[in-house]
Order: C-alpha cells, then structure tokens, then sequence
C-alpha cells in the first residue's frame, strides 16, 4: 500500500477517523507521517485536515488548465500537488474551479460572517462611489451639469480616500 | 514567561469546572487569518515566512489579553517541549513540525494560543473546560479584532477571510467541544451518534485505532463548513447537537447502571485497581482506565475532587509530559514505568470506589430484551 500523500513510499502507518459518518482512512509512509507531525497517541489532530486539499484541486484543474498564479506563481500542477492555494490572489486565479468546490463543500456560497474593520471601510466607500455614479448619469441626462460637476468631485474624493487607504497596504 | 513557568500551573481548561463539565471537558473556537501581499506559509519560501513572522509576531504580543504570554519562534523550541504543546492542546502536530519561520504566542492560563504560520499566517484559539462555546467565541474575537487593527488581513466580501485550504474560507472558524462518552461507547451506542452528527455537517474526531473507540472515550465534535452561515449560527448548531448529546449520554449513563450495574462496577472497579497498582502502563491504557475513573466520579463512586486529578492526568499520562517530569528523553519502558509510578502516587489517598450493594450476577437472556 502506498503512503496518501507522496505516493511513493510504502504506507506504515494506518490511521482511520469518522468523518461525516464515513469512516476515512489514511496510509502515511514514516517521512510523511513525521513531516505531518502524526503520533501514536494524542487527541485533537484531524485527517479532514490533512487530506482535505487532496484530490480537491482534481476537480478545479478541468475548470482552470493550466492557470498560473501571476502573484505567487503557484501553477495548477502545484495545488494539485499541495491541495492548498499559494496566496489570497490564487482564490482569484483559481477562482472558477474553486467556485463548484465551495458549492459542494460549504453551506453556501458567499460569506455572511464577520467583516474586518477596515474591509467595511472600504465596502462602505464602493458602495457610496456606485451611488454617487448612478446619480452622476442622472444628472448628465438631465443635462443639470453644476449638479454633475458637484457629483464628479465627490467620487473623485473618495476614489482618493480608497486609493490611500489600499496603498497602505 | 518561559515554557517552564507556563507549564507549572495546570491549564484553566483542566479545572473541570464549566457548565456541563462532566461531559464536556472543553470548548475551543479557532480562528484562520491570512496576511494581505504575504505568500501563505506552505508555499512560501524560508524568507519570506520569517518576514511575515516578524511583521505578526510584534502585532500578536501586543494584544491585551496576551500582556502575559509564553512567546517564541519554533526554532527555539526543543522537540520535546513542542509535543508537550500538542498534548496540551495548545498547538497542533502540523505546527509542531515547524521550525525557523514560525512561532507561537500563549497567555498565561492557556487559554489564548496563537500559531503564527502553520498552515495559515494566523491559526488562533480561545480554550475554555466545559461547555462554553459563546465564552470561548468572544474571547477570541476579541482577539481577532485587535489584531485587524495592526494587520491587513486576506479577505473578499464575497469569500470571508481568505485561506490556504478551501476547508476553511470565509468565517475561517472552527468551532469544537470535546466530549467524554464512557457510557455511549461500553452501551455501543457511539456509531449512531456518529452517523447521526454526521449528517448535520458536523464532524466527530479523535484519533482511531483501527475501527476501535477512541482513545479514553473522548471525542471531539465540530462544525465541517465555514461559508455561507455567520460564526453565530454556527456555533449555535454546534451547541445544540452538543446539547443533545450530553443527554443521550447522561440516559446512556442512567440505563447502564438500572440494566447492567455489575458491568459498570466491574468496569469502574477493574480501572482503579489498575491504575492504583500498575508499575508499568502504556499511555493508551491509562487514558482508557482515567476515562473510567472519571465515569466513576460522576455517578458518585469516587470523590468529586477526583475529577480535577483525573483530567490533569490525562495530559499528564502523555509521553512529553511525562519526559518532562522525569526531564530527559526516555525510552517507551521507562516512560510506561514512570507514568505508572506517577498515576499511583498521585491516586494514593483516593479511597476505593463507593458501590453501594453488589447487584445479582446479569442474566444474559435477559440483556437480550
Ligand atoms: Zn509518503
Ligand atoms: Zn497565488
């Protein structure tokens, strides 16, 4: 049998854990095993974890081939290989297969939790900008160009106020 | 403060004293960050890790609730001290792994832990014992929001908090109770549960023997999704399930002891004369008679102060834990010698378990019913 993870190495170490009421089993060979940190005994380590991106990035490499990270440089063969993204623009680059895999993996498809502070900051101002752009159009229809400059300045300012606030970054 | 301070006085999570402490040992919430314009820690290279550990690490120590804290970059950490970690479920086996690069920051009562790059740039959690699933949230919330003024975290108003694995996008929590189910397990009711909980998107873990219980009758339940609900109603899935089945075993509990009395006492007998006497003891046995003592404290066959003791031992009984009494590395016998050692003194004065009449012999027919 070989290990789960390299592939290679004959499997020594068989661990099995119930998950959603299946039971998983895993084979490790001993230099994955130790690389993984897995020991005899001991609670609080879960398999779901550590094989939870293998075989993941099979299902996204059809959706995405041969995307490459243009960030991080991850390419489709190394998630594979891996199971996790290299950096938070992969989520980009990797974003239609990840798509259907969220689907089947989560309880819904986009985030309804907490927002960092600053996140909302900039929410906020997007959503002001799309406000003040719609009435922008509105105006210039109706031909009121003192009322669009007026606009214009506006979303200019906040465009200013969300550039410094990423450049920070 | 030094590993050695920070492992002088047991954990908080030990005390055996939150709501429901005698089935629920404790409850966690872990929270995963990532840094913006930071490769995430399994793919980037050595220097970069060691930059974004030098831009988080300032940032975690300066945390009010972490002024009093054990800090220190893996590397500075001996084998044995990170296992003693893990076993008090203060790092996990992956990040125990990890070296140059990586760090951990703990408060003083164990129940803050911050893993600066694992597999994550930011795994933290809030450990509290018994059932206090919302306590254990606001802690590390609390947490969380200090750290996002002084950090730019990954996050996409679509996805949430944006992480290495797909597993763990959007809240990036993981919310768990660890639960000790003696009765579920002698009354082989355990798989239904499984199943059961299975289906809600929970998940039950604990590390398995091949198709065996779990060692010393704890299990851990946990939310298996982290997009598309809030942390709230997360959490308050997870406490209901862990509601219920605090009841199926209190009736497991109950049931035994009307139908199969002679079974328990032999059971709760058998494990305090082990444990009492044994001169050598693997750490998986002892886990599995400490598991049976403490059932025994709970139907009142053994004093309540023992409970404290029991679930002290269950870290203690664990091979870095018991290295770093004897503070050497030891071989596996000598380890099962001293651990045997170490449970005896420390059961010396507990007086034998408390049954009070010797039920009929069980009719076998009749369990059949
Ligand atoms: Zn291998
Ligand atoms: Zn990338």
């Amino acid at each position: 049998m070989k290990c789960d993870i390299c592939h290679q190495n004959e499997a020594t170490i068989h661990l099995t854990q119930i998950l959603d009421g299946k039971m998983l089993k895993v084979d490790l060979c001993d230099a994955c095993a130790k690389a993984k940190g897995v020991q005899e005994t001991g609670l609080g380590f879960s398999l779901s974890e550590l094989v939870g991106g293998l075989g993941v990035a099979d299902e996204t490499r059809a959706e995405s081939p041969g995307a490459v990270c243009p960030i991080c440089g991850m390419s489709q063969a190394d998630f594979k290989k891996t199971g996790r993204l290299g950096c938070a623009a992969c989520w980009e680059t990797f974003e239609a297969g990840l798509n259907s895999l969220l689907k089947a993996m989560h309880k819904g498809d986009h985030h309804v939790g907490k927002v960092p502070g600053k996140a909302a900051h900039t929410l906020v101002i997007q959503h002001q900008i799309k406000g003040l752009s719609a009435q922008l159009a509105a105006a210039v229809r109706a031909e009121k160009y003192e009322t669009a400059a007026g606009l214009r300045d506006e979303i200019r300012q906040l465009e200013s106020q969300l550039k410094m606030s990423v450049g920070k970054k | 403060m030094t590993l050695a301070e920070l492992f002088r006085n047991p954990s908080e999570w030990l005390k055996a004293e939150g709501p429901h402490c005698q089935i629920v040992l404790s409850s966690r919430v872990r929270l995963a960050r990532n840094l913006q314009g930071f490769p995430f820690p399994g793919w980037a290279k050595k220097s970069e890790r060691v930059r974004a550990l030098e831009a988080i690490r300032p940032a975690v120590e300066s945390v009010p609730a972490l002024a009093t804290r054990f800090s220190e970059s893996m590397d500075n950490v001996s084998a044995m001290d990170k296992q003693a970690l893990v076993e008090r479920h203060l790092i996990s086996r992956e990040h125990a792994a990890k070296n140059v690069g990586s760090g951990v920051v703990i408060n003083g009562d164990e129940t803050i832990s911050v893993m600066i790059n694992e597999e994550d740039h930011l795994r933290m959690q809030a450990l509290k014992s018994g059932l206090q699933l919302q306590k254990v949230f606001q802690m590390i919330d609390a947490v969380d929001s200090a750290l996002e003024e002084r950090l730019d975290y990954a996050f996409s108003p679509r996805l949430g908090y944006l992480t290495a694995c797909p597993t763990n996008v959007g809240t990036g929590m993981r919310a768990s109770a660890m639960l000790h189910l003696p009765a579920m397990v002698l009354s082989e009711q355990i798989g239904q549960v499984i199943q059961a909980v299975g289906k809600l998107g929970l998940a039950v873990r604990g590390l398995y023997g091949e198709g065996t219980e779990a060692l010393g009758n704890v299990f851990q339940i946990s939310n298996q999704t982290t997009l598309g609900e809030t942390e709230a109603e997360i959490i308050e899935r997870l406490n209901k399930v862990v509601l219920q089945i605090i009841e199926y075993e209190q009736n497991a509990r109950g049931t035994l002891l009307e139908k199969k009395p002679r079974l328990v006492y032999d059971q709760i007998g058998r494990a305090y004369g082990v444990l009492t006497n044994a001169h050598t003891i693997t750490s998986k046995e002892a886990l599995n008679l400490l598991s049976l003592l403490r059932l025994g404290v709970d139907l009142g066959m053994l004093p309540a102060a023992l409970r404290a003791v029991v679930d002290e031992l269950f870290i203690n009984a664990q091979p870095a834990h018991v290295q770093k009494t004897a503070d050497r590395k030891l071989t596996a016998e000598e380890r099962d010698c001293l651990r045997a050692d170490l449970i005896r003194q420390r059961l010396v004065d507990v007086p034998k378990p408390e049954m009070n009449e010797t039920p009929a012999p069980e009719n076998p027919r009749a369990e059949e019913t």
